[in-house]
């Protein structure tokens, strides 16, 4: 771990609490990706809720960032492993009403108690599970 | 400022953020999250990072509207999450989440934003997390409402 892999890890990490904390001021929202997500699959929300202009600002600050010359990094996760991922990232950020963004960065940074225990919980579950098979 | 626009200058702050954090590289993540010999600790500094901003920035500019006039700078209720319940559902619902994580190092924003690099992997999970979302909120949740005795 170097200065030169801090640095960016450091202002990346400040600009997700800049946008978290500029919605919340500006618009009252809270920007929980996986909730942001989920309000995708409702009803109607291909008129133009907040969530879809936020979601599609995601992939335009992606595609920013390409070109402003960060690397797209290669994602060597084999195809059922991906299935098996993103279900379990499905169901239970929905049944938590959150993730790394929402109890991660807003609930903690609000103090919220049940963000903290979640943020703990799936951390510890992540750990156990990365270190047991990776 | 129109809120959707806001929400917009607020994604793209927000994917940036991803991609010059490292956060969308799984190899970081999972670099993370294995305790080994070669573990990584960036992930701790982004986390880091976004607190530095979001917990002063709430105590100072957030906190006092909520306890007065409980409106965002357009006029919006300020929607904060009402539930502060610590339960069954909670601890299992991180648990998946957790376990999900663990196995790819990829979570919702680095899912969503990866889509732009149009790999495989990344579509499968982000298809795979939508369909699940869908089946949580349409059938599972339904049931076991159905199911639980209301009050």
């Amino acid at each position: 771990m170097t200065l030169n892999s801090i640095l960016p890890a450091l202002l990346g990490g400040a600009l997700l609490g800049l946008s978290a904390a500029a919605l919340l001021l500006f618009t009252g929202r809270i920007a929980g990706i996986s909730g942001i997500v989920a309000s995708l699959l409702n009803k109607g929300s291909l008129s133009g809720p907040w969530q879809l202009w936020f979601a599609g600002g995601m992939l335009l600050g992606g595609g920013l960032a390409v070109l402003a010359g960060v690397p797209l990094p290669t994602v060597a996760v084999p195809l059922p492993v991906a299935v098996i991922a993103g279900v379990l990232v499905g169901i239970g950020s929905r049944m938590a009403n959150g993730c790394t963004s929402g109890h991660g960065i807003c609930g903690i940074g609000r103090l919220s108690l049940r963000s903290i225990v979640a943020t703990a919980v799936f951390m510890l579950c992540a750990v156990i599970t990365a270190t047991l098979i990776h | 400022m129109n809120a959707k626009l806001i929400a917009l200058l607020c994604g793209v702050v927000f994917g940036l953020g991803m991609m010059i954090s490292g956060m969308v590289d799984p190899n970081n993540v999972l670099g993370f999250l294995t305790l080994s010999a070669s573990w990584n600790p960036s992930l701790a500094f982004v986390m880091g990072g976004a607190l530095a901003v979001f917990i002063p920035a709430y105590q100072w500019l957030i906190k006092p509207r909520v306890d007065a006039s409980k409106t965002a700078l357009t006029g919006q209720p300020l929607q904060l999450p009402a539930n502060r319940q610590i339960d069954g559902k909670l601890l299992a619902g991180a648990s998946l989440f957790g376990i999900g994580w663990g196995v790819a190092g990829i979570c919702p924003g680095p899912g969503l934003t990866m889509l732009i690099s149009g790999q495989a992997p990344v579509w499968v999970f982000f298809v795979s997390m939508l369909a699940a979302m869908f089946a949580y909120q349409r059938v599972i949740e339904p049931l076991s409402r159905a199911t639980k005795p209301s009050a």
